[in-house]
């Protein structure tokens, strides 16, 4: 089995020998062009004049190109039409592009861009959240709202009530290769596009609207990014479509890649967020109904905004049932960077919200905030699952009526969510059990209370967080992949599908599925750059859905040209196709052994197609968004972290003590590249709520536009302990070989840091005071919010 | 354009000679003039350590070092050091324990380490890696996997230099 094997990234052999090839790596011809856009200075203004001759006159420059110069599409919109490649008549954010310029050299050319004279007519600026709401700006006709029960009169009569708000900061992706295109011509006007895209089937789409040719005159090639976290889903367009417009015009190879600053200044990020609470609880702080409000600040245009928030709103019960629940979800349209996908894509921000209430209602109860959790937690599956073996505790008949009080299917227990999906395999029970026995979470928490009561200006704070996270693109018709195998006469194999490599691994992994269908080694697996004119019309790598998917379309792809392979000596031998054994490189029929090779070199001669595509669906999903009801999730992914801090009162300043974390891949297609994918998810997400801090000014100009203000986790910065496992289920849905989507569910293991200094701040204070800290829980915070516990505003 | 000045230094043990515009960072140099490419830029102002390279046995940042800065120096970069094979082991150690993802960090990351493992004196220990590259980042590992690596290549280091005194 090539499968469940922890081999190394495929690419490793290159990286350490930086052979890899990215983007602005690859070789080009003499005469190609290097590209970079004019900014616009002001954050929402009409243009009144653009005097570009300073640009034109500048040294090196060949091009300049305006809104006018564009011959096509003048849209690099992932969804409403609403994004200009340049802008037209009026700029919409400070960093906006307004003008192209193509110059001997990249220094020359953003030497250049930064000529142009423009001047504007101001308009105001709508730039926080505040700012939006007054001015009611926003996308869509008003806030989506999904509601269950009656949650008014659940909190009106709960014996508790806690009420509160947090905000809520984005998150710069910070890959470490920034946007990068390169475009070269073709005969007849075609282009050909390297673009460092999660999204090469956009790029294409984009690229062809822009040139105004079909689809087919325009072919896109990823082998690599450098990093993609969602930020190059949507945000790589504008650079292709730049490179595409400028070599049709000049007839001349062109690249661009973003200086880090302008990539700050110009792309998109993890939406922020406020999310207002309030909800009615039982004396054992069980959740009886509970309302949110959630403000996202969505930029300017729609982008992915609009899936985002849903996803936040489908993630605000996280692992916890709430029997009357109401959702609002308000998406603002504010004059800032466009905000786009973000690994977790919305829920992340959507689970920080009930790990709130959890976390605020332990302390107003006085409990520990893992008992809370626990008794809020969904049902495990009534016989038990594939993934979930433990038989399930009674509930206690007064429960019943409760259900039936919120309008509930009594059968179906405290298993639905608040969009009336059943959470049919719920293992956190166990996951949670064990994690908290692995780690000596109570032990180490009566310890903390010990440290913290002996300890006046170091104290410490521990949390243990779980995630439940919905895998499927929730805009049903993407979760769907193609791919293309060919096995060649040498019995050599090259696979392909429409699935991107960030550095997830996403090709090793669906390496070992190819090599699994053949019985031979992953090495004789040849994994080749996505190539839009190789599989077309693929979906994003996103949604966590890139192994889940492309893994299914290339087994089908293998499983053909395999079923042609036992046919034919199936015939030969005169035995059952079933029963011809594809391991070990051999392949055994009839009481015939062969080698791999002779049977391809028998398929051929025999002329027998060793080619196929391979094709796949997500099955069962029904979704319907307005409502907010359906089944939009083909699995849940779970995971849990206990975290421990220690703060320091008189600056703020804390460390990460240790981290363990009990993670679901399902049946693991590598447990060596999945594991990686949990350590730096947790990394990234308790980065995101600890020390990326992003400011705007009042003028909109983003003030943390590179690492020297904006501060992503560096090696000090990580965990002094950290222990990662694998929960060792399988998944109960038949994905491929029964693992689980691993890109996004660990970056919500970072919730845990978050809550342990939410914990080490309320041991500053004598329990009245809610430590209430917003997010990113920079230093600073943690010193306000210490000094509100000793009275100090 | 400025005028240029005349250079020559030494890169991954060859001599090489050109004329460079005063304000051409040396990773600029390395990778547009000479092709090495498998030094990367990550945020061009000294922060990111994706380019470290070596200049005259000292780590130092390619974003931040003027090429005409290294005119007579001797500079060598993860094309050379693979060549050489001198960090073979600290190479094969990354790729074991999957001490990259999307690898744009690593060639930055292997000087780096390079650096800490060629000091001399005793084997370090985990904080004093974690230390000495946290000037590198890595946005995809969380690390784990690249304090594994250094150090095994650390004690393995010492352990030869055991055996052999």
């Amino acid at each position: 089995m090539s499968v469940q094997k922890p081999l190394p990234h495929d690419a490793a052999a290159l990286h350490v020998t930086g052979q890899a090839r990215y983007v602005d790596d690859i070789p080009v011809p003499a005469n190609t062009l290097n590209l970079a856009f004019g900014l616009s200075e002001r954050a929402h203004a009409e243009i009144t004049g653009m005097d570009l001759s300073a640009v034109r006159a500048a040294p090196g420059v060949v091009a300049v190109l305006t809104a006018a110069d564009l011959p096509h599409a003048n849209d690099v919109s992932p969804s409403a039409h609403d994004e200009p490649l340049l802008a037209d008549g009026a700029v919409h954010y400070l960093g906006q592009p307004l003008y192209l310029v193509a110059a001997e050299g990249h220094l020359a050319a953003r030497k250049a861009a930064r000529l142009g004279r423009v001047r504007y007519e101001d308009r105001p600026a709508v730039l926080s959240i505040d700012d939006a709401i007054a001015a009611n700006s926003r996308f869509e006709e008003g806030p989506r709202i999904w509601a269950r029960g009656d949650p008014e009169a659940a909190i009106g009569g709960a014996a508790h009530r806690i009420e509160g708000a947090i905000e809520i900061g984005g998150q710069e992706h910070f890959y470490l290769e920034g946007q990068a295109a390169l475009a070269l011509p073709q005969e007849g006007g075609d282009m050909v596009v390297h673009s460092s895209s999660q999204h090469p089937t956009e790029i294409q789409h984009k690229v062809a609207d822009a040139l105004g040719v079909p689809m087919h005159s325009v072919r896109v090639e990823v082998r690599r990014m450098g990093g993609g976290f969602g930020g190059k889903e949507s945000q790589g367009n504008a650079l292709a479509v730049a490179c595409a417009v400028a070599a049709a015009a000049t007839g001349r190879p062109c690249r661009m890649r973003y200086d880090r600053d302008d990539d700050f200044t110009i792309t998109g990020k993890r939406h922020d967020f406020r999310i207002h609470y309030r909800a009615g609880v039982d004396a054992e702080g069980r959740i009886e109904g509970i309302d949110f409000v959630q403000y996202a600040r969505c930029g300017w245009a729609q982008d992915l905004s609009l899936p985002v928030a849903d996803r936040a709103m489908l993630h605000a019960d996280n692992a916890y049932f709430l029997p009357n629940v109401r959702i609002e979800n308000h998406r603002l349209r504010t004059n800032t960077q466009s905000a786009t996908a973000f690994r977790g894509f919305g829920g992340p921000q959507g689970m920080v919200g009930i790990e709130r209430v959890m976390d605020e209602i332990a302390y107003r109860l006085g409990r520990d905030p893992l008992e809370v959790r626990r008794v809020n937690f969904y049902d495990p599956p009534p016989g038990g699952g594939l993934s979930a073996p433990r038989a399930p505790a009674a509930r206690p008949p007064e429960d019943i009526s409760a259900k039936v009080k919120a309008g509930e299917d009594v059968s179906a227990g405290r298993r639905r969510t608040p969009y009336g999906m059943e959470v049919e395999d719920f293992i956190l029970h166990e996951m949670v059990d064990r994690l908290a026995r692995t780690a000596d979470y109570a032990g180490r928490r009566a310890r903390v209370a010990e440290w913290n009561a002996a300890n006046a200006v170091l104290k410490r704070g521990i949390a243990l967080t779980p995630v439940k996270f919905g895998i499927s693109f929730t805009l049903t018709h993407l979760n769907q992949a193609g791919a293309l195998v060919h096995v060649y006469q040498d019995g050599s194999i090259h696979m392909n599908h429409g699935g991107t490599e960030m550095g997830q691994g996403l090709f090793q992994k669906v390496a070992q599925v190819a090599a699994d269908a053949f019985g031979v080694e992953a090495a004789r697996v040849k994994i080749t750059a996505t190539d839009t004119g190789k599989v077309p019309n693929t979906s994003a790598t996103a949604a966590s859905s890139g192994s889940d998917l492309n893994g299914m379309a290339v087994r089908a792809a293998c499983d053909t040209i395999r079923d042609r392979l036992a046919g034919m000596l199936a015939e030969m031998h005169q035995c059952d196709p079933a029963d011809v054994v594809f391991e070990a490189g051999r392949v055994r029929a009839g009481g015939a052994d062969y080698s791999f090779e002779d049977v391809i070199a028998r398929a051929y001669t025999s002329r027998i197609s060793l080619s196929s595509t391979g094709y796949y669906r997500t099955p069962d999903l029904t979704w319907d968004r307005i409502r907010g009801e359906g089944r939009p999730f083909y699995y849940f992914a779970y995971g849990a972290a206990v975290t421990e801090v220690v703060i320091d009162v008189l600056t703020g300043e804390y460390r990460i003590l240790r981290t363990d974390i009990l993670h679901d891949a399902g049946r693991s297609l590598n447990p060596a590249i999945d594991i990686g994918q949990i350590e730096g998810g947790f990394v990234q997400g308790a980065g995101w709520l600890t020390t990326e801090e992003l400011v705007w000014d009042g003028s909109g100009r983003l003030r943390t536009h590179a690492p020297s203000t904006y501060k992503i986790p560096a090696c000090s910065d990580r965990p002094r302990l950290f222990n990662v496992d694998l929960w060792d289920g399988e998944n109960f849905k038949p994905t491929i070989h029964r693992s689980k989507a691993v890109g996004e569910p660990p970056l919500m293991l970072g919730i845990s840091a978050l809550m342990a200094l939410s914990d080490a701040v309320a041991a500053c204070g004598d329990g009245s005071v809610y430590p209430a800290l917003d997010a990113p829980a920079t230093p600073e915070r943690v010193l306000a919010a210490v000094g509100r516990q000793r009275g100090r505003a | 354009m400025s005028a240029t000045l005349p250079i020559t230094l030494t890169v991954n043990g060859e001599s090489v000679s050109a004329d460079v515009a005063p304000r051409v960072p040396l990773v600029d140099f390395l990778r547009e003039t000479l092709g090495l490419t498998g030094t990367h830029l990550g945020c061009a102002h000294g922060v990111c350590g994706a380019c470290t390279v070596r200049v005259d046995g000292a780590a130092v940042r390619g974003c931040l070092m003027l090429a005409v800065q290294a005119d007579g120096a001797t500079v060598e970069t993860v094309e050379g050091v693979s060549d050489s094979g001198e960090i073979a082991d600290l190479q094969d150690a990354f790729h074991r324990h999957n001490a990259l993802q999307c690898g744009f960090c690593t060639a930055g990351m292997l000087m780096t380490a390079a650096e800490l493992l060629d000091a001399g004196g005793p084997p370090p220990e985990r904080a004093e890696i974690r230390e000495h590259i946290s000037g590198n980042y890595c946005r995809c590992t969380g690390y784990q996997s690249i304090v594994d690596a250094v150090e095994e290549v650390a004690q393995a280091r010492a352990a030869d230099k055991g055996g052999q005194a």
